[in-house]
Parts: C-alpha cells; sequence; structure tokens
C-alpha cells in the first residue's frame, strides 16, 4: 500500500482494524458481499506474529488446519506445524491473493460513535464509516500478576512477549511463572539450554499431540468439538477463561506436558501465590491442579472415542490409550528464597490480555472486557473477532476466523441493509 | 447427559445457588461477605468460642442459633481436654468444606450421593511450636484428605466430585495459599 499522510477525512463503509488472520479473513467475506472497506494495520502484515513472539515458536495447530476463506495449505506437509517466518509468509501470501485493501503503519489512535456511525481516527488521517471490525486480537499486552510488584531487585523479569530465545537469559536457575503452553514451552527450552527452570502450575489443561495415531486438534475438528457454538456450552464466561491446551507444535510431534518437563529436571511447584520478603510463596493446590487437569483431558479423549465409535472410525486408528496420570512429588516445595542466588530470571507466562484503550464508545462490562454477543457487540455496526470462544471454541484459531467472519459479515451486510431501509435494527 | 428428568436429591438447592450466582454478577457488592468468630479464654489452655453473625447481600446476618465452640489441648500437654485443639478445628473445617462442595458440585452434576466420609490426618513436628529447632514449621508439614464416597457414577466421575470441590472450597484455598493476617490489641 502506499503511505498516505493525514489529509482530507475519508469515507468508507467499513473499517476493519488489524491485518492479522481475523482481519484478513474478514476483508475476504466483505469483498465477497461487496461492501467497500479499508483494513488498517499498525504495522505490517501478521505483525503481531514478526515481533511479539519468541524465535522457536511454531503454530500449535497443524498446517491443514490453517483455513481461511479462498485460501489453504497446498504444501507437502500437512500434519507439520509452521514456523514463525512460515506463518508470516502464509499471511502475506493470503493477504495478495485476496488483495486485502490493507493500509499499514496505520495506528488507530480512537474509535469514536459518530454521527450513527464511527469516527476512526488514525497517525495517518482519520476515516468515517459505517460500521467497525475490531480485528487487533486478543493478545496485545502481557498479563503481569501484581505479585511481579514484590520481585527483589537484581532478578531480571521479562514476559513472555519479550522473551526470543534463552541466550537473551543470564545463566543460572529461571523461575517460569505460567504452564500453560507458552510456560511449557519456553520450561522445555530453557532448561535444554543449561538454567534449570522452576515451574510454577496453576491451573492449566494437558492433552496429548497425538492420540491413537492422529493429531489432537485432528479428532477436536472432525468430533465437531472445535464448532461447539457459544450459545450451546453450559458457561460460556468460563469457557471464555480456559487456558490454553499445553500443546507445541514441533517436528517430532510429541506431547509437551508436565511429565515430559519432569523428566528432563524441570521443578514444578504449584501457583505462585505470593512473594514477600524476598521469598516465592507457592500454592500447596498443585496437586489438584494436576488432578484436574488429568481429569479432563481423560473426558476428552472419552469423548473422542465415543465418538470414533459411532462413526465407524475403530479399525482406521489406533486402539484407545491414556497417558500415564501427571507425576507430583510427595512435598513439592511451597517456598523459594529469591535473594540467595538460585533464581536469576523470572518469566511471566500468565497470559495476554486486548488493547482496547483507543476504543471510546461504551462498550466495556466491569472488567474491561467488550460486550459482546458472540462477536456483536453492543453497539450497532460494531463487530469483534479473534477472540477466545467468541463464536466457536475454534474462534481464537487461525482455522476459526474463517466460520466467524462468515456470521458476522452476513449480520453486518444485514445491518448495512436495515440502514439504507430505515428499517429498525 | 440422560434427558430424561432427574430424581437426584442431595439436600443442596442449586437452583437458588445458581440464581444467587446470576443475581450476583448483575451486584457483585453484595457478593463481599465478612465473617466473624469470637473466642473467650476460659482457663488454661481452654477457650470457648462463638459464632453468631456474620455480613453479607449488603446487610448484617445471623445465624439460626448461636453456635459455640470448646477448644483446648489434651492431658499428655498437661492441659484438660475439655475440646478439641485448635489445629483439629482447622481440620473440621477443611473438612466440611470439602464435605459439602462434594454435595453442591454432585447435585449440580446431577450425581445421588448415599455417603461420603472424609478422614483427614496432618503430620506436625512439636520442636515448632515449642521452639526448639527454627528449621521446624509450627503449622502442619502437610495434610492428606481420604474420601470414601458411595454414589450413582463412575470412579472417574467420583474423582472429579472430589477436585471439583477443591477447586471451588474456600477453606482448601484459605490452608493452601497465604493470607495476610493483621492482630491488633485494644
Amino acid at each position: 500500500m502506499r503511505p498516505q499522510g493525514a489529509g482530507p477525512i475519508r469515507t468508507t463503509t467499513t473499517v476493519v482494524i488489524g491485518a492479522g488472520h481475523a482481519g484478513l479473513a474478514m476483508s475476504r467475506c466483505l469483498a465477497d458481499r461487496a461492501i467497500d472497506h479499508v483494513v488498517l494495520e499498525r504495522g505490517e502484515v501478521a505483525n503481531s506474529w514478526k515481533t511479539e513472539r519468541w524465535d522457536s515458536l511454531r503454530l500449535l495447530t497443524p498446517n491443514w488446519q490453517s483455513r481461511l476463506p479462498g485460501f489453504g495449505y497446498e504444501g507437502e506437509d500437512p500434519d507439520g506445524f509452521r514456523t514463525m517466518p512460515e506463518i508470516i509468509d502464509f499471511l502475506d501470501r493470503y493477504a495478495r491473493v485476496i488483495s486485502a485493501p490493507v493500509q499499514t503503519d496505520t495506528t488507530v489512535t480512537s474509535v469514536r460513535a459518530d454521527d450513527g456511525g464511527y469516527a476512526v481516527r488514525t497517525g495517518r488521517g482519520d476515516w468515517r464509516c459505517s460500521s467497525v471490525v475490531l480485528a487487533t486480537g486478543a493478545c496485545n499486552i502481557a498479563r503481569v500478576p501484581d505479585v511481579a510488584e514484590a520481585v527483589p531487585a537484581g532478578i531480571a523479569t521479562l514476559t513472555a512477549m519479550d522473551y526470543r530465545n534463552p541466550e537473551q537469559l543470564e545463566d543460572g536457575g529461571v523461575l517460569i511463572v505460567g504452564a500453560s503452553a507458552t510456560g511449557t514451552q519456553l520450561a522445555d527450552e530453557i532448561q535444554r539450554s543449561g538454567r534449570p527452570v522452576t515451574l510454577a502450575v496453576g491451573e492449566h489443561i494437558r492433552a496429548p499431540r497425538v492420540y491413537r495415531g492422529r493429531d489432537i486438534e485432528w479428532w477436536m475438528d472432525v468430533a465437531g468439538i472445535l464448532d461447539e457454538r457459544y450459545d450451546e456450552v453450559d458457561d460460556i464466561v468460563r469457557a471464555r477463561r480456559v487456558p490454553s491446551l499445553q500443546l507445541a507444535g514441533s517436528p517430532e510431534r510429541s506431547t509437551l506436558d508436565l511429565n515430559a518437563l519432569t523428566s528432563i529436571g524441570v521443578q514444578l511447584v504449584g501457583r505462585l501465590v505470593g512473594i514477600g520478603d524476598g521469598k516465592a510463596q507457592f500454592s500447596g493446590s498443585l496437586r489438584n491442579q494436576c488432578a484436574l487437569s488429568d481429569l479432563k483431558m481423560n473426558r476428552m479423549l472419552d469423548t473422542i472415542d465415543e465418538w470414533a465409535t459411532e462413526n465407524g472410525l475403530d479399525d482406521e486408528v489406533e486402539a484407545p490409550h491414556r497417558l500415564p496420570p501427571t507425576e507430583v512429588e510427595d512435598s513439592p516445595p511451597l517456598g523459594m528464597d529469591l535473594t540467595g542466588g538460585a533464581i536469576n530470571t523470572i518469566i511471566w507466562a500468565t497470559g495476554y490480555r486486548p488493547d482496547f484503550s483507543w476504543l471510546e464508545v461504551p462498550v466495556f462490562d466491569r472488567k474491561g472486557q467488550v460486550r459482546h454477543d458472540g462477536g456483536v457487540v453492543d453497539s450497532p455496526g460494531m463487530y469483534l473477532m479473534g477472540m477466545q470462544f467468541l463464536r466457536r471454541r475454534k474462534s481464537a484459531l487461525i482455522d476459526g476466523a474463517g466460520d466467524d467472519a462468515r456470521d458476522l459479515s452476513d449480520h453486518l451486510a444485514a445491518y448495512l441493509d436495515g440502514r439504507r431501509t430505515g428499517a429498525p435494527n | 447427559m440422560a434427558s430424561t428428568e432427574t430424581t437426584v436429591d442431595n439436600g443442596v438447592n442449586v437452583e437458588a445457588l445458581l440464581e444467587a450466582r446470576e443475581a450476583l454478577s448483575e451486584a457483585p457488592e453484595a457478593a463481599k461477605f465478612t465473617w466473624r468468630a469470637s473466642c473467650k479464654w476460659v482457663n488454661g489452655t481452654h477457650s470457648n468460642s462463638t459464632v453468631e453473625g456474620f455480613f453479607g447481600l449488603g446487610e448484617e446476618q445471623k445465624h439460626r442459633t448461636t453456635f459455640t465452640f470448646d477448644a483446648d489441648h489434651p492431658e499428655i500437654f498437661a492441659s484438660e481436654d475439655n475440646g478439641a485443639t485448635p489445629v483439629e478445628l482447622v481440620l473440621v473445617g477443611l473438612a466440611s468444606c470439602l464435605t459439602a462442595g462434594v454435595a453442591a458440585v454432585a447435585q449440580n452434576r446431577e450425581i445421588q450421593l448415599r455417603s461420603v466420609t472424609a478422614t483427614l490426618e496432618a503430620g506436625m513436628d512439636i520442636q515448632g511450636i515449642l521452639g526448639m529447632d527454627k528449621d521446624v514449621r509450627n503449622g502442619f508439614d502437610g495434610i492428606n484428605v481420604h474420601f470414601d464416597i458411595d454414589a450413582d457414577a463412575s470412579a472417574e466421575d467420583i474423582k472429579a466430585l472430589v477436585a471439583q470441590s477443591q477447586k471451588r472450597s474456600a477453606v482448601f484455598d484459605i490452608v493452601t495459599n497465604p493470607t495476610n493476617v493483621t492482630v491488633e490489641v485494644n
């Protein structure tokens, strides 16, 4: 795109904010419906992937599973996992193939309600539009717990967003806080670099990478688990808070669970619950956290086994099996001196949150989250994409963007029709 | 899940609890409770505690009756053994909290309980409280809880009940995680 300076206010029907997989999928669906739009991107296409991820990260979902509207995987390794450069290339190609009207290097500084539509202010001029799609993603800011303030001087702290590779860290012990996909992958890589890792484990979801000879994502896809809708689950508030599966995308397709980490020497401790007098305190609930996770995993595998039997797949795939229970030592440490030199670095792998500081429309609930019904935001003509369980269990995956974009662009098109004909919404 | 009408009755009014949860999500201030106990020294290590009022749902509340608890130490501590030791009362608190949780979760998951028995054991090296060895803590060195549960459910589902009960238990949280304690004297 040709950069443009701030000039007269430009007008379009829909402004999509963010040119990641979600924004691009929406762009494609809007183009299919001949809805005039622009995609505003603070950096370049796939910016978060380019600038906010660690070097060795691979996508957690297999290549075949990145199905975007009008685009998919055509290479020779459908079961492999994309490296960061491969993800960036994939999204760059998608943007080109669909001729997405992306305006790069354009940071949105505010969105306001304006005369029945929205005024979008950017570092490169202003826009007026009838509708807005928020596709800036769920992972803009690394969450850091309040106890971080009590970390003694002399210990380096960083978030998973700042982390790139083990060489960036001092030698010596590393405390990693959080044991979801991010924390477990970092623990594995850093322990193998010769820095002894202590991993503080709270709620987490264990999963085998490969089950009965097939990728776990394949099972969740074919058995319809990933298609489960937000208005069908018992408790959507809780479903949206569930941490990411403990998965890694490696060429070996190996399972990266707590047992795998224990076997290479990682020390497991309970959730980090306090730091006082230079001492970290860990919860005594580690055993139950692991029991809950094992039970949850086995329930999912039961669901998969039932589905396989009902669908006559038992002869085509390997026999059902279960992973050994998560091993927890009899008395995991409840505390750790942070001043004695055993730990030189703390990494917060405690999740991410979106940044909507620029959204000046009253759509936030008391927890600061955007109020929406399956992505239809509580402000006419505004839509949200790419959030955990937005409309389906897969909503936050690349593979989830297509169905959500189709649904929400339908809603958006109907909204625009209603405005044109004056019908109430 | 079977779609047939349920006749599961563990004596827990789950609907009322779920309604309360719904109501509190609209008015989170009402969810702020204050629990109270008072304790009077009787003689020696014997004390008598009273539980009566508490604050919740925006106003002062009262138990149906006043409950009292004697605490003391056994005779081998040269005491008169007029009641359970305070550390045993902690075990009682944990056991009753987890047991109540098992019943509530079972009701919510439509599992009929027939019997639930929790047996607790906690180790303690009393060199700590006697000030003999500063490396020994005063409190428990660990707590073991054993549940015997007879219910209309698979062994896995029963394990899941107990795990979920721990996840939602106030006393489990209190004993496994640190809490700031402020003690004042007038």
